[in-house]
């Protein structure tokens, strides 16, 4: 359950970034958490508000935007959709790889008042 | 409950306890919600003033692009520069509970203990089991009682790292909570990351459990010596696991009957020497 780690994480830049500009809540924030992050969303939700209760948070609205997994093949360089991590170079079979997007894990953006 | 500032919730207590042959010494870190916090709070109090009646509408858009676990991140480097400074070689251990990491580390220490300096952090949610099989090794060791924490983080590593301050030039063996899911997203500071699997896990768990394997550099698969009893195929395991990690090194051995533990202690000596 590092869910639990990734929303206070998140309480706790929010709350500093409240802070640092003299604010006094979160209206909106938006996250980027990708398809190969490692995090479930399911289980991220089921902790939101719990853990953002009587923060800043408690009555921000939530966004999440999900990227999709996409790879480079590290020996012929085509590009391609990686589902599973583990998933090999459709063109050449490669396992080598380099992922360019789906890792991530990201506060984009806060509205705050 | 914290004797330090009166904090009495219970949720995700970490807890850092010095194991000694003889001493025990206690020494807190505690939470609410995860990872040690740093006395800081700021429960904005000011929150009770009904801020609707000041009717002001300063609403401001910030642009953050900032990783969710750069705090993390952030004293993982800083672990990573006191590591780099003294010396030191860390290995964060990883692997479901119960494929001996702890057996690996005891065997491992016992036969190397007279050429090599080791510390040991020992992470685990309750009790100081695995320390104290390490202390009585007579190596500085510390456990780490995450609570209901499932892994490590850099912070509770720092915290441990200035109660233990190992020696220049010595190996620091971070045995991560057994759990191969939450570990992976947390990095430490450590040099390498080694991943253990039992043979008696099957052979699938890298595919299972990709991220796990995808982060690490090494991969040392256990209990060897129950080869013959079970039905398992060493290959299968290591092309599912270079399926997830191409460049992943693999060691096969015995922490029970100490096969093919040479080649991983020349792993070790070689690192250190880097």
């Amino acid at each position: 359950m590092h869910e639990l780690s990734i929303a206070t994480s998140i309480v706790k830049t929010a709350e500093k970034e409240v802070q640092d500009n003299g604010g006094e809540q979160v209206l909106e924030i938006f996250l980027e958490i990708g398809k190969l992050s490692g995090v479930e969303l399911q289980s991220l939700y089921f902790i939101w508000e719990l853990c953002t209760n009587e923060t800043v948070l408690h009555y921000s609205k939530l966004t999440i935007t999900e990227p999709e997994g996409i790879a480079q093949c590290a020996e012929c360089e085509t590009e391609f959709a990686l589902e599973k991590i583990y998933d090999s170079c459709p063109k050449c079979n490669s396992p080598f790889k380099n992922i360019i997007s789906g890792k991530e894990l990201k506060i984009k953006k806060l509205i705050i008042n | 409950m914290c004797v330090t500032c009166g904090c009495s919730s219970d949720e995700n207590e970490v807890k850092i306890i010095k194991v000694d042959a003889k001493i025990v010494q206690h020494s807190h870190l505690h939470n609410h919600g995860n990872g040690p916090h740093e006395h800081n709070h700021s429960h904005d109090h000011d929150h009770e003033h009904h801020h609707h009646n000041h009717n002001h509408n300063h609403i401001k858009e910030i642009d953050l692009e900032k990783n969710i676990l750069h705090k993390n991140d952030l004293l993982a480097e800083r672990n990573k520069g006191y590591f780099e400074a003294k010396n030191i070689f860390a290995i964060n251990l990883v692997s479901s509970p119960g494929s001996g990491k702890t057996s690996l580390l005891e065997r491992t220490i016992a036969d190397l203990k007279n050429e090599i300096s080791f510390t040991v952090i020992e992470g685990d949610q309750q009790t100081t089991n695995d320390a104290d099989r390490i202390a009585a090794l007579e190596v500085p060791v510390i456990q780490i009682n995450t609570g209901k924490g499932c892994h490590l983080d850099s912070e509770m590593i720092s915290k441990a790292v200035k109660q233990l301050s190992p020696k220049d030039g010595s190996l620091m063996m971070i045995e991560n909570v057994g759990n191969l899911v939450c570990p992976a997203m947390f990095d430490l500071g450590e040099n390498i990351r080694v991943v253990i699997i039992s043979i008696t896990e099957g052979e699938d768990k890298p595919i299972k459990y990709p991220d796990m394997f995808y982060g690490s550099q090494i991969c040392v698969i256990n209990k060897i010596d129950l080869l013959p009893y079970l039905k398992f195929d060493m290959e299968k395991l290591k092309d599912y696991a270079k399926k997830v990690n191409p460049n992943l090194i693999f060691f096969e051995v015995s922490a029970y009957t100490g096969e093919g533990m040479e080649s991983w202690y020349n792993f070790l000596r070689k690192s250190l020497k880097k």
